[in-house]
């Protein structure tokens, strides 16, 4: 019975938040299409005609096609080397967990989720400079390596729920570890991998501190860095900024449009693990 | 046991050098002078982490921090476990609020916290004239009382999303015939949820006050996009206390004495709120 109703009040609760979470966007969309005469005569109404150069006006400005490149080469080369070493690492601490090295490691690599960051950030930038890597791939580094403290309990809980005869059976016929992994544990591993995929994805491309210590040329910034450069330097352009804001949310809003379902039931996986 | 160790030990390696070295290095540091530049220092033993607790700005951000997260970390979790349970519920368009909700965790939080500094510059003093609370109509963030408050309401906004997925996957490991055997009992819907739903999703309640208050405690982002740490230093969170002070103003080595103390404290916190809320999750 209780299932077939509609609930009113509920649905009623959800429309009223919809509208508070659907607002800010619509503003921005709002400020990034006039100009600055139109914003003073009424922020919300519908412009009489849509601005579309000040996205080009914009992108030139924050130089966004650099940018985005900067941004997408991170976040592709993160996720990428992500899945394919994070995996293999909590695959080998999974199979021999009776250990006492690898269930060291465990634990050393899951403890460290509760060391704050500001910790280690004022010596990660004279360490990570003294090594030349205080650049796009330094910083591509250290999302891979700081990943793994959260991606080890992810893979090792799932590899848990796996059944544990399947990649014996390989190493019987004579396959190596590797292959075994490879061949066998990796491709089973998809479910996992897809959640570790998108979490590492939503960070990397969001990340603003990170790229704030590191990155000192201009040209190496992300999007959000690009944005808080942005303010210091035009933060006059409110249309500007917002057409900014918008061009620097829009790929990550385009892909969540498409794979939307995808992305959450990702996500809840990961966290109920 | 060869490729094993081969598969783990380089990632290893460059955790510890990345990871482990950078918090010693920063431990060690906070035992001498440096300012960050120079090229020599010494060794001062205590004498900056005595210096921490005299540091009023220290202790104002360690209270603000305190403040904020505590509130957020309340808000945030009524919030997302009652979207939850309205998105567990049989509503209309569930696919569709389903994904409109849990869009906020895909954005930056740098991003939204400039588009609401926009907006309270611009319209909370309309919404407010328009609601007749004279009291609130200053921009929140150039208020002294109100900035703080102004960035709960954002980071309410972009994080509740994650929170409310959570709590929605806790929902739904429920059975249902737990519901229909409290309605056969006649218990109201006050009743079953503190009878059946809450403590069923005990274990759920328990990560993400964990989760929240820690992550809520290196408030950063939102901090540096509506205040920069004003108006008069009162929004200054104790990550923005040691990037700003720690990278330019010549505290590089008491930053750093600050850093260690604020970690002994989250992991602390962490621990005592983790022993607690499980401790609770078996009683009940």
């Amino acid at each position: 019975m209780r299932l077939n109703r509609t609930n009113w009040l509920s649905t009623c609760f959800l429309i009223a938040g919809s509208i508070f979470l659907l607002f800010p966007l619509y503003m921005t969309f709002m400020l990034a299409i006039k100009n600055n005469q139109e914003i003073a005569n009424g922020v919300l109404a519908f412009p009489k005609v849509f601005r579309w150069e000040n996205f080009s006006i914009a992108a030139e400005k924050i130089d966004y096609w650099q940018k985005f490149r900067n941004s997408a080469l991170i976040t592709v080369l993160t996720v990428t080397f992500t899945l394919f070493t994070n995996s293999f690492v909590a695959y080998a601490i999974k199979k021999n967990f009776d250990h006492k090295f690898f269930k060291g490691l465990y634990f050393y690599f899951v403890s460290a989720m509760f060391v704050p960051f500001p910790i280690i950030m004022l010596p990660v930038v004279k360490l990570t400079s003294k090594f030349g890597l205080d650049n796009l791939y330094g910083l591509i580094v250290l999302y891979i390596v700081y990943g793994l403290s959260f991606n080890v309990l992810l893979y090792v809980g799932y590899l848990k729920s796996l059944p544990q005869e399947l990649d014996e059976a390989a190493r019987v016929d004579g396959a190596t570890v590797w292959q075994t992994f490879w061949k066998i544990v990796f491709p089973l591993l998809a479910p996992i991998n897809a959640t570790v995929a998108i979490i590492t994805t939503v960070w990397a491309w969001n990340d603003f501190l990170l790229p704030l210590i590191m990155l000192d040329q201009e040209s190496q910034a992300t999007l959000p860095l690009a944005q808080f450069i942005f303010q210091s330097k035009f933060g006059q352009d409110t249309n500007l900024a917002f057409a900014s804001y918008l061009m620097a949310m829009a790929p990550m809003l385009i892909v969540y449009m498409l794979a939307q379902k995808w992305i959450i039931s990702g996500v809840t996986r990961g966290a109920v693990k | 046991m060869g490729s094993y160790m081969f598969m783990v030990l380089p990632a290893s390696i460059l955790f510890l050098i990345f990871h482990t070295i950078p918090a010693l290095m920063g431990i060690f540091y906070s035992f001498t002078d440096w300012n960050g530049l120079r090229p020599t220092y010494n060794i001062i033993g205590f004498t900056n982490y005595f210096n921490v607790f005299k540091d009023m700005d220290i202790l104002n951000a360690y209270l603000f921090t305190f403040k904020f997260a505590i509130v957020t970390t309340i808000i945030v979790n009524i919030i997302s476990l009652s979207i939850a349970l309205a998105l567990n519920s049989n509503v209309k368009f569930k696919n569709f609020f389903k994904g409109l909700y849990f869009m906020p965790y895909i954005l930056s939080m740098l991003i939204v916290a400039y588009i609401f500094n926009y907006f309270f510059a611009n319209f909370w003093i309309d919404i407010m004239g328009y609601l007749g609370i004279e009291k609130w109509m200053v921009n929140p963030l150039g208020n002294e009382k109100g900035s703080w408050l102004a960035i709960v309401f954002v980071t309410v906004w972009q994080s509740a999303a994650f929170n409310t997925v959570l709590y929605l996957a806790g929902l739904q490991t429920i059975p249902e015939d737990l519901y229909e055997a409290s309605a056969l009992d006649g218990a109201n819907k006050w009743k079953e949820f503190w009878g059946i739903t809450f403590p069923m999703i005990a274990p759920f309640f328990t990560i993400n006050m964990v989760l929240s208050l820690k992550g809520f405690l290196q408030v950063f982002d939102q901090v540096l996009a509506l205040t920069g740490g004003g108006p008069f230093g009162v929004t200054r969170s104790i990550a923005l206390l040691i990037y700003k002070d720690g990278f330019s103003g010549n505290e590089f080595a008491f930053q750093s004495a600050n850093a260690v103390i604020y970690f002994v404290v989250i992991v602390a916190i962490s621990f005592i709120q983790l022993r607690y809320l499980q401790k609770r999750e078996m009683n009940l």
